[in-house]
């Protein structure tokens, strides 16, 4: 045991969860596929990180891999995952699945699949605290109340014994929260929360998700498609594409100053007030199939500063670069103000 | 000409239709069945055997003058006490080769389930289909037509239907009408199935954008029906397709061993266990075994395939 | 500039009462959704108009009413002069069909997977007779795919080339007006850029008029011209652009403008709207944001605001002047 103890060890002890060179694969009859391939970051206590990409890209299947909700065939294939310095990437399900209830909370984007449509949202939720905290029933359902309460449901005790199909589809997301709060998790992991919901209703949540997260110092991952979100609630962010991590770093210097062509062209093509009628920039292409990887860097094909250095070696990793943009040409400040 | 049959071209064309076909999913997972495979080989080679079955048998048992009465009841591989003579399986009162009767009752029975399935498919099809599209009370008269029908089981409607129909042909046609009324009977007792799935489907299909396109291009209820929706609800509709043919197959000869079906002087593979269950008990247990098994096989590799199809067109197993 | 779209006092109630045998056996009275009420608008040739609203403010379902896919319930739609639920001479009735087309949100539903590029792209044109020769090669072309996709099935394009084909198919009858229903927001960021752009360029070229549906304000303001707010099938507000993202009006298109998550405002600390869209089967009485408005007084819950004038912007609210008023003051929830 003591081998492995590592000079990062510290660093790792202040994060809640640690994942390094997360490796997933599927075999299919074409070959082995890798929708996440080689991916690292921490979350620290009361942080939100950002998980963001498009389509395809592979940040669900990262969150999934974390509380080992893989789909056979895809499985982990290498690298590590701790949750409080503790690994849990090898651990036998069954004790996987008490930790995911215990110390894992999570939110899906469907709220009306996450929650059963028999069972009174009270009983699911005293039946969560029940199950991981040693509490009596009756406290349990005091419990279940005040969660509700925290999370913004009005007439939190009088609607406690109502079925999922009688709250709104914003009322229902905050049910989820709530049923992913209850047990008093470390960790909680929020796949595309607000993507199912109208504008005004996700500033709610998105509101909801900070305050949570500062008050009770939960680690937050949000994975989104949606800069914008990204923007407003995430503290750093991690930017991945055909499986790879390509940017990660605190979310104004990402969004503002991307190292990644990536990113930066990512952040470009988005439409934003100040364009008006301008033609967006557009990245060429669109992102490869999975079973269709270009060697080198899998961004290079549409990449304007890619050179032969790209097309032939696999990009530098994070850990190479400081820790922000896998790319061998990243932008740099003094890129930018030659460009400007 | 310089448009040769099989030009180098064509043939290169062709070939590559085929890797293409070998390569696909359906293909795929076709090859990755052992059910599959096995049960297709059985059908195969049942349907194969019955549609050769003039070649194949050794005797014709609809011909009176090859048949010899001192041939009755020789038991399978066995020589014949009077003649000599040897059948595979055996023989059956009246010295009919066994194996014989049930190519021949194969060839009855299948042409039977497929004729059935067809009529069955046909009228199912294009009622679930206006139901769906048209709906209101088109599709109230149409979905309660086929609910009422579904309270009764479809043994009953068949024999209902058979009933009547014989009623209202002259004795002297019965014979050769009784296999054109199984089939009238058989299909009109099992559109409801079809009808009902593809009415789903449709009303599924029908909301999709590409159908709200072809209207906005102003093609017609009909146009929109037969080439936007129909290849796309056709899937189940296969899959049904072969799972009812096992039942088709099953019904007639339920309705034959019941005696209401295919006249014993062109047996089908029920007829053949009808006369066979008369034996049972007497010793002679090839003339009812072996048809039975047939059946069996038969019934039960469709059926098979059609789970096995189930799967593989399902997207969502996949 | 004429009008090109003429939209007056449009309707569309639905009936979703349950089957009768189920009204009948729980004595339910019919219910009906008023998906669209009483909504006006004019949109200028070879401009952009967008209609702008969350879920259930009937954006959609005016497109469909425009391109004749859903018939009114009271009001009218001209169309170049030509009412289309009501006109009766078969030629100008297909002239304004082949004229207006649509493009849809989902490309992977609104492309039959069992056709080939060539007969889907050549569909409006075959359905009248025309000649389609070379016609799908040419559109894949314009649209930025290759005149080689033509025999190919659509299951082999991703999500933005299959929006490609919808734009291909829209242009094949050579039209005037394309309605778009949310046509970017199944798209990834980057992809949308690409269609946008070719949207624009296509525009541009052709002189086309876009009805644009979207619920995505970033998206709105890129490509409008003019811009109009629905909420529960009503339409709100509506101006210029510009005027409409420096001067909001109404206080729901303040409130949407403060609640979409923007790109600079990192860890953006705000009040959060208050409530939920209500059920537009049992719409709120008078002005139906009144529940969430908080400018609401005793007579926004009684009487339904008109449609005003203000200046270059159409509103209905009663309070619109204390709006505006107040956003000025505050500008720091709309920065």
């Amino acid at each position: 045991m003591t081998e492995t103890m590592h000079s990062d060890d510290r660093a790792n002890a202040a994060a809640v969860l640690s994942v390094r060179d997360l490796v997933v694969e599927i075999p299919t009859r074409a070959g082995t596929l890798r929708p996440t391939d080689g991916v690292s970051y921490d979350i620290r206590a009361g942080e939100i990180l950002g998980v963001v990409g498009e389509s395809g890209a592979g940040k669900s299947m990262t969150g999934n891999a974390v509380i080992g909700l893989l789909d056979p065939p895809a499985r982990i294939a290498g690298g590590e995952i701790r949750l409080n310095g503790e690994r849990i990437d090898n651990i036998p399900r069954d004790r996987l699945r008490r930790l995911r209830g215990d110390r894992i909370g999570m939110i899906f984007q469907d709220p009306l699949t996450s929650l059963n449509p028999l069972l009174t949202i009270g009983e699911q939720l005293t039946e969560t605290i029940l199950e991981h905290l040693p509490v009596s029933q009756s406290e349990a359902l005091e419990r279940a109340v005040a969660a509700l309460e925290e999370v913004g449901i009005p007439a939190a005790r009088a609607r406690i014994n109502s079925y999922p199909h009688e709250f709104s589809g914003g009322m229902r997301q905050r049910v989820v929260i709530a049923l992913a709060l209850c047990a008093e998790p470390d960790l909680v992991i929020a796949d595309e929360p607000t993507t199912a919901l109208d504008v005004s209703v996700q500033a709610q949540i998105i509101a909801l998700l900070k305050r949570l997260c500062r008050e009770r110092g939960v680690a937050v991952m949000l994975v989104t498609h949606d800069m914008g979100v990204i923007a407003e609630a995430a503290d750093r962010v991690a930017v991945m594409y055909a499986g790879r991590l390509v940017e990660l770093g605190p979310v104004r210097e990402v969004l503002t100053r991307a190292r990644h062509p990536y990113t930066a062209g990512l952040m470009a093509s988005t439409p934003l007030a100040s364009l008006g009628h301008a033609r967006l920039k557009q990245i060429p292409g669109a992102m490869p199939r999975l079973n269709a990887l270009p060697a080198g860097c899998p961004f290079h094909p549409r990449c304007e500063r890619a050179g032969e250095r790209c097309r032939e070696n696999p990009p530098p990793t994070l850990a190479a670069c400081e820790g922000r943009a896998a790319c061998w040409f990243p932008l740099t400040p003094e890129t930018e103000e030659s460009a400007a | 000409m310089t448009d040769a049959p099989l030009s180098p071209v064509r043939e290169a064309r062709a070939v590559k239709r085929f890797k293409r076909a070998w390569d696909s999913d359906f293909a795929y997972s076709f090859r990755r069945s052992p059910v599959a495979v096995v049960s297709f080989v059985v059908v195969a080679i049942l349907i194969l055997a019955a549609v050769l079955a003039p070649v194949i048998a050794p005797h014709d048992p609809f011909d009176p003058a090859t048949l010899n009465l001192m041939n009755g009841f020789t038991p399978p591989m066995t020589e014949n006490q009077f003649t000599g003579e040897v059948f595979l399986l055996g023989t059956d009162d009246q010295g009919r080769d066994v194996f014989s009767t049930i190519l021949y009752g194969m060839r009855i029975s299948l042409f039977v389930g497929f004729s059935a399935v067809l009529l069955a498919m046909v009228i199912g099809v294009t009622l679930g289909l206006v139901a769906a599209y048209i709906g209101g009370w088109t599709e109230t008269i149409i979905m309660r037509t086929a609910d009422v029908q579904l309270t009764f089981p479809a043994i009953l409607v068949a024999m209902l239907i058979f009933g009547i129909a014989k009623g209202i042909t002259p004795p002297e046609f019965r014979d050769q009408m009784a296999i054109w009324v199984l089939i009238l009977a058989i299909g009109l007792s099992d559109w409801v199935q079809f009808a009902r799935v593809v009415r789903g489907a449709t009303l599924v299909e029908k909301n999709k954008e590409y159908v709200q396109a072809a209207r906005l291009i102003g093609r017609s209820r009909g146009a929109i029906m037969l080439r936007h929706i129909l290849p796309n609800v056709l899937n189940p509709v296969l899959v049904i397709a072969t799972i009812s043919l096992a039942l088709a197959i099953i019904a007639e000869a339920t309705l034959s061993f019941l005696g209401v079906g295919a006249p014993p002087t062109k047996p089908s593979l029920g007829t053949l266990i009808r006369i066979g269950q008369e034996f049972m008990f007497s010793g002679e247990w090839w003339i009812l075994f072996f048809p039975a098994l047939a059946l069996l096989a038969l019934a039960l590799s469709i059926n098979l395939l059609g789970d096995w199809l189930r799967d593989a067109l399902n997207p969502r197993l996949r | 500039m004429t009008s090109l779209i003429s939209v007056r006092g449009l309707t569309r109630v639905f009936d979703v009462s349950k089957p009768w045998l189920n009204r009948v056996l729980e004595r339910l009275p019919k219910s009906y959704l008023t998906a669209v009420s009483d909504v006006s608008f004019e949109v200028e040739e070879k401009s952009v108009y967008a209609l702008v609203g969350e879920s259930g403010s009937g954006k959609s379902t005016i497109g469909k009413i425009v391109v004749g896919l859903v018939p009114p319930t009271e009001g009218t739609v001209e169309i170049e002069g030509v009412d289309l639920s009501r006109e009766t001479d078969a030629a100008k009735v297909d002239r304004i069909r082949s004229d207006v087309q649509m493009i849809f949100q989902d490309p992977y539903a609104s492309l039959n997977p069992r056709w080939r590029v060539r007969d889907i792209i050549a569909e409006p044109v075959a359905a009248r007779g025309g000649e389609t020769a070379g016609l799908a090669e040419r559109l894949l072309e314009q649209v930025g795919l290759s005149a080689a996709d033509a025999s190919k099935f659509p299951h082999e394009f991703s999500g933005g080339q299959r929006q490609r084909l919808c734009i291909a198919r829209a242009l094949a009858s050579n039209p005037r007006v394309i309605v778009c229903d949310e046509p970017t927001s199944a798209l990834d960021v980057s992809v949308q850029a690409q269609v946008l752009n070719l949207m624009s360029d296509l525009r541009q070229e052709l002189g086309l008029t876009y009805l644009f549906i979207s619920h995505d304000l970033t998206v709105v303001q890129h490509m409008a011209d003019r811009i109009g707010v629905l909420y529960l099938g009503r339409l709100v507000e509506e101006a210029p652009r510009d005027t409409l993202f420096e001067a909001p009006a109404h206080p729901y298109t303040q409130m949407l403008f403060a609640a979409a998550p923007r790109m600079d405002a990192f860890g953006r600390e705000v009040e959060p709207p208050k409530g939920e869209i209500p059920d537009a089967i049992n719409p709120p009485p008078g002005c139906a944001f009144h529940p969430r408005c908080p400018l609401a007084i005793e007579r926004c819950s009684v009487e339904r605001p008109e449609m005003r004038t203000l200046g270059e912007t159409r509103v209905a609210c009663h309070r619109a002047e204390e709006a505006v008023r107040r956003f000025r003051a505050e500008p720091a929830t709309a920065e």
